[in-house]
């Protein structure tokens, strides 16, 4: 019998303001579960720095750089790797300064849940909305909320409760984000690993509990995908392409298409040191053979026949800039997707995203852990999915030319082809465009969530106005394709608040629900999922 | 329609082999370092994996300290002709010719010239762009922030304050003329994913990971096995001991720890309770707070 058994991994991304317990809370996990040898300890226990005032200075054991340790934060992103009889887990231990987001969106990146350290004596804090904006914008969608250092609030449950409320306003921003609360003490340990005895009103899990038990990590049944790494010939009679498999499942027999020209084959075995396989799917990492000698290499997908990704040269993406070298539009730059390399254009910067208020201000240059929206122009064209839908798929990053370094992570959000072409666009056309389809909602008997809804739409880059004034016409705005948010009273109006619920988070989630029911949000794909519809 | 999870050993199986084949796709000459011991001994085998049904497309290269133990080379010479793989061999010849040996500089020195000198211009004479180890980020806290593809200069050195940011699994290994990149395939694997591995695919292995009664002598907490040149410092005398090693260096300052684990499965059993390092008994770390930083930034492993 061994102590590990083989469970599905966990990747964690943690984030947290500065001083908030994060390296602590991460050493605690790591103590706790037994995961940190002795001798790591003692030579943490002999380091001539502690900033702990009893005990071990467990944040020792995760800031790993001389740097670091001298400086008393964390500047880079430290992976952390312990295990319980049920699971394994990988922590990206992430920097919570501003100037390292880069590092965040890096832990993020690959996060299946987000740890968010809230210091209990300050609430929720600009550096919080921060953190949980960019994990979500990286694809994380369950997220633990650490309320830490409970004890210095004398573990009382109307701090915890307040604070939960006010993370209630944060997620109600952040689509189909699930959030569970705990209330801690990093240095204690007090429900991080054993339920606390002075929290008798906390009846929740532990923290690792609920690491545990949580369930998530990419959708198990996204279509097949998998970038051809290289092929593998080693005679004539066979030329098999080797890759790790991004999403789906594939079957010896199953169609296939060589992406991005298209064309089509079958598989024609699964071949493995091992043996030849029935079944792959995700993360295997692979070799097919296919039933017809196509012209197929490196760069290349090879996706499921009867779902194809989107194929385009012009993309609307994300960008996280990770690099003192500012964007400038017009600069040339290297693209890498899969594992395809293509020169890329950035024509275009249009806004920025302030990540701690969630509001976009117009720009034309990204700096350094700048998040912003760019058009970018690719000489060979991409087959992509977007980064919402498969994180495998959407996502890339631009290489300087010169430097070799990393400049950017890159989220695809849509394909901006065909939007010069000739003629006027149809409503399906600018629908499909602008990501939803227009709609006119009656806020009159709740004006005061036309701000929350408007934000939210905005942060999914939908087109949205607000309307104070009734005399003001909303035909031709609807004609333009616009969400409109009406304050007075409209009586045609497809969606009106007559009967939301009581609590504003419940509103919104009703409204979201009703404009999902309306087919305001069927252009490109489950723009609500997971909102229980 | 969905598809099951993977197990977590498969998982990071099928992460390394991914790595692997990144690095033979995206390099002029790359090679995979090969210390002969149970971590490049995983790495090897997920290569094997990783280009079936053809052969392991770059050469294996050992730096040789001269001081390994002899089971080892036995060993290396069995194994890499039995898979047919080329096997390169590079030692700093000039340092072993002037003397270099522990006892006389010091472990800090005696390592700087054998290992980190040898790898460096080893690396250089090969004309090599990419070098695969094993090192694993679990193993010491400043490798915790070790990139999977890591960027070295002209020099050979690390800098940790300006490394490449590795989103997904998308890595950018492109680099000038003289530059190189690290490869680490199993970074994220811990010291009992790689004896699960070994026990699951049977992978074979240097004796010396294995229990049986040896001729030590002890120093501080160390059993140092007796070989050829192991020098008995003044007081010490040699005693029987059932010991294994837990990780393998050189004859003087590696050592062994009391262990009747005869099996990779005993093994796991034995680490299940363990609560100290694999690298403690490694002499050389131990110079200095932050030794081992200091040792990558030179151009260490």
């Amino acid at each position: 019998m061994h102590a590990i058994v083989e469970k599905p991994l966990l990747r964690i991304s943690t984030a947290g303001s500065v001083d908030d317990g994060k390296s602590t809370l991460i050493g605690r996990l790591l103590y706790d579960s037994k995961s940190v040898w002795e001798d790591h300890l003692e030579e943490v226990n002999r380091s001539r720095v502690n900033r702990a005032s009893h005990g071990p200075d467990l944040s020792l054991l995760t800031d790993g750089l001389r740097a670091e340790r001298e400086q008393g934060i964390t500047i880079d992103v430290a992976y952390r790797y312990f295990g319980t009889p049920r699971r394994k887990f990988i922590v990206a231990d992430t920097p919570g300064h501003e100037q390292y987001t880069r590092n965040m969106a890096t832990g993020a990146s690959t996060a299946d849940v987000a740890i968010l350290l809230v210091d209990a004596r300050k609430g929720i804090l600009p550096q919080t909305v921060r953190h949980a904006t960019i994990a979500w914008l990286l694809g994380v969608r369950n997220f633990a909320f650490a309320i830490n250092k409970m004890d210095l609030e004398g573990f009382r449950q109307e701090v915890f409760l307040r604070i939960q409320k006010q993370a209630g306003g944060l997620l109600a921003t952040l689509d189909a984000a699930e959030a569970d609360f705990f209330p801690i003490s990093a240095l204690d340990g007090d429900n991080v690993v054993e339920a606390s005895k002075r929290t008798p009103w906390y009846t929740g899990p532990s923290l690792l509990d609920w690491l545990e038990n949580v369930d998530a990590g990419p959708a198990a049944d996204a279509p097949f995908r998998m970038a051809v790494q290289l092929v593998i010939r080693p005679h004539l009679d066979f030329r098999g392409y080797a890759g790790q498999i991004a999403s789906g499942v594939i079957r010896p027999g199953d169609a296939v298409r060589v992406q991005p020209k298209g064309t089509p084959a079958r598989v024609k075995r699964i071949v493995s040191f091992d043996g030849d396989l029935d079944a792959a799917w995700a993360p295997m990492s692979i070799t097919l053979e296919l039933d017809r000698e196509i012209d197929a290499s490196r760069g290349d997908w090879i996706v499921a026949a009867g779902s194809t990704p989107q194929s385009a040269r012009r993309l609307k993406t994300t960008l996280v800039w990770m690099n003192e070298e500012p964007a400038r539009e017009g600069t040339a730059y290297l693209l890498q997707h899969g594992t395809r390399v293509t020169p890329v254009r950035l024509a275009r910067i249009s806004e920025r995203l302030d990540a701690a208020t969630q509001t976009q201000v117009p720009a034309t240059e990204l700096r350094l852990n700048d998040i912003g929206l760019a058009e970018l122009e690719t000489a060979d064209p991409l087959s992509f999915d977007l980064y919402r839908e498969n994180r495998a798929t959407g996502g890339f990053i631009l290489i300087d030319r010169i430097s070799n370094l990393t400049m950017a992570a890159g989220l695809i959000e849509s394909s901006l082809e065909d939007e010069h072409q000739a003629g006027s666009l149809s409503e399906s056309e600018r629908a499909a465009l602008f990501g939803h389809r227009p709609c006119l909602v009656d806020l009159s008997a709740r004006p005061e969530l036309a701000a929350a809804l408007e934000r939210l739409l905005l942060l999914r880059h939908s087109h949205v106005l607000v309307l104070e004034d009734a005399a003001i016409p909303t035909d031709f705005l609807l004609a333009a394709g616009l969400l409109v948010i009406s304050t007075a009273p409209r009586p045609e109006a497809g969606i009106n608040a007559s009967e939301l619920a009581g609590d504003p988070a419940g509103a919104i989630s009703e409204l979201l629900e009703a404009l999902q029911l309306a087919g305001v949000f069927g252009i490109d794909g489950d723009y609500f999922q997971g909102e229980g519809i | 329609m969905a598809h099951p999870t993977l197990p977590h050993l498969r998982h990071i199986e099928a992460e390394a082999i991914h790595i692997l084949r990144e690095t033979a796709a995206q390099f002029r000459k790359p090679v995979l370092l090969y210390s002969i011991g149970k971590d490049s001994s995983v790495l090897v085998h997920l290569a094997r994996k990783a280009f079936f049904p053809g052969k392991i497309p770059f050469p294996l290269l050992h730096i040789d300290t001269t001081y390994e133990y002899p089971e080892m080379i036995e060993f290396r010479d069995r194994f890499t002709k039995e898979i047919g793989v080329e096997l390169r061999v590079y030692t700093n010849r000039a340092a072993v010719e002037a003397g270099a040996n522990p006892y006389d500089l010091g472990t800090a020195k005696c390592c700087h010239l054998l290992r980190t000198r040898a790898l460096v211009e080893g690396l250089k004479e090969g004309g090599y762009d990419a070098a695969i180890g094993g090192g694993r980020r679990d193993e010491e806290r400043s490798r915790a922030k070790e990139r999977v593809f890591s960027f070295r200069d002209r020099e050979g050195q690390w800098d940790p304050r300006n490394q490449r940011p590795e989103l997904w699994n998308l890595y950018n290994g492109r680099v000038d003329a003289g530059e190189s990149i690290r490869v680490f395939p199993i970074s994220n694997w811990t010291e009992s994913d790689v004896w699960r591995y070994i026990e699951e695919e049977k992978i074979p292995l240097v004796p010396l990971y294995f229990a049986e009664p040896r001729q030590v002598v002890v120093r501080g907490d160390t059993l140092i096995p007796l070989e050829t040149n192991v020098k008995l410092l003044p007081g010490e005398t040699p005693v029987m001991e059932t010991c294994r090693m837990r990780s393998l260096g050189c004859t003087p300052c590696s050592g062994a720890i009391r262990s009747d684990a005869r099996t990779p499965g005993e093994i796991l059993d034995e680490l299940a309770v363990f609560r100290r390092s694999e690298r403690e008994n490694r002499v050389i770390d131990h110079d200095q707070e932050g030794s081992m930083e200091l040792k990558k930034r030179e151009g260490y492993f």
